[in-house]
């Protein structure tokens, strides 16, 4: 048993935040959740007793902070092994490992994210860059605090909105409930641990990059998949056109001066489909990079 | 706590961590309308001092991974009493894998029972 026991809700889940020191940042902010889930739920079905009473009675049914910490760090791992899909085959030989990236979901995920990423990183930035100049501004005034308050809940929102993004097209573990934050603390104790909290700082930083990031992301799969989309079709048009089995108005240009279409045509057909799948490479890598990248800027390490 | 007690509670602790994700299901799929993770934790409390008189907060990451394994579907609903619920249901598979679950359950269930027939109390 511990040495005290937790004398209201927001005690209990600092302790389990305690407890859970070191585990993944995301397993510590989803059992947070349904820990606050799970008492208020408590709380609110027995009116007549007292929030010390039900949580000294919690240990019992819930468990005390200790024991649920255990468990979340054991059962997640058990479950998850249990019930994932098993593990696909790996390919047997490379040729077939470098082909295979076209059947991976994720590198589907990461192709549409980067794409997305043109359209929320304008957003992102725009957002920021607004939201903190008009902070700064109206810092003056009165209103420039509750203002600035206001803009970092929306940040915070984004962020998760963001995570959820991540996790389902990159495929990396994000947060799936907002951060526990403490109800009982003054006014002035948040505002300090607003500006005080790294996640703040990062967040922000991480919508910043997200314009210069998704412009290059952006640039790079559409240029690519153009690049050798136009490498594979150009050739097979070609020789279509020559079988005279397609017929174009004006000018269908293949080749000129040195350049032979009759030799350059298989290359540029062959050479069009390795540079094909190598841009799925490309895009599946950058994908998982800045799954990796996001959750870095985004997810408070665990031990904060 | 005495050495027996210690073997009984590793052995329960066994048992719970192989049957939660099946009871579950069953609660899941009994169920008319979806269930939240207080709920689901009550219904079980009630049904009985069984292996999972254990620790209620196990059974939320196991609904969590039965929901990203596509066996329960969920969505969330605020509330008045504290954060947002999370509010889950069954799906066709998750019925599916529950049938079959059930007979190895079954299974498992005959198999003890004639190995403990005979065996001294």
């Amino acid at each position: 048993m511990n040495a005290y026991t937790p004398k209201t809700i927001a005690q209990y889940l600092d302790m389990l935040k305690d407890a859970l020191k070191g585990a993944d940042a995301a397993l510590v902010q989803d059992a947070l959740y349904d820990a606050e889930e799970y008492l208020r739920s408590e709380l609110a079905a027995n009116p007549a007793v007292s929030e010390a009473e039900l949580l000294a009675q919690i240990a019992g049914s819930y468990g005390d902070p200790e024991e649920v910490a255990d468990i979340y760090r054991n059962t997640e791992v058990t479950v998850q092994k249990a019930l994932a899909a098993p593990k696909k085959a790996v390919p047997s030989s490379p040729v077939k490992g470098f082909f295979a990236v076209a059947v991976d979901p994720h590198t589907y995920g990461a192709l549409f994210y980067m794409l997305l990423s043109l359209a929320t990183g304008i957003f992102y930035f725009t957002w920021v860059s607004a939201g903190l100049s008009m902070s700064l501004g109206l810092m003056i005034l009165i209103i420039g605090i509750p203002f600035f308050i206001l803009f970092m809940a929306s940040v915070y929102a984004i962020s998760l909105v963001e995570g959820r993004l991540v996790e389902t097209l990159l495929g990396e573990r994000m947060p799936r409930r907002p951060l526990y934050q403490a109800k009982d603390r003054t006014w002035i104790d948040r505002v300090k641990g607003l500006f005080t909290d790294a996640r703040t700082w990062l967040s922000l930083m991480y919508m910043v990059l997200m314009l210069p990031l998704g412009t290059i992301y952006f640039t790079l799969s559409v240029t690519l998949l153009a690049l050798s989309v136009g490498f594979v079709v150009g050739p097979v048009l070609w020789w279509l056109e020559k079988a005279g089995w397609v017929a174009f108005h004006g000018q269908f240009q293949f080749g000129t001066g040195s350049f032979d279409p009759v030799l350059a045509a298989p290359f540029m057909f062959v050479g069009g489909i390795v540079l094909l799948f190598a841009s799925l490479h490309v895009i599946r890598f950058i994908g998982r990079w800045h799954g990796r990248f996001a959750k870095h800027l985004l997810v408070p390490s665990g031990s904060e | 706590m005495s050495d027996v007690e210690t073997l009984v509670k590793k052995f329960q602790k066994e048992l719970s961590a192989g049957t939660v994700a099946f009871l579950l299901l069953a609660q899941l799929a009994k169920a008319q309308e979806p269930l939240y993770g207080y709920q689901i934790a009550k219904q079980l409390e009630a049904a009985g001092e069984g292996v999972l008189a254990g620790k209620q907060s196990a059974l939320y990451p196991v609904l969590r991974n039965l929901d990203g394994a596509g066996l329960l579907q969920s969505e969330v609903e605020p509330s008045v009493a504290g954060p947002p619920r999370r509010y889950y249901r069954i799906t066709d598979f998750g019925r599916e894998v529950f049938s079959a679950w059930r007979a190895t359950w079954q299974n498992t269930q005959s198999l003890v029972n004639t190995v403990l027939e005979g065996a001294p109390q």
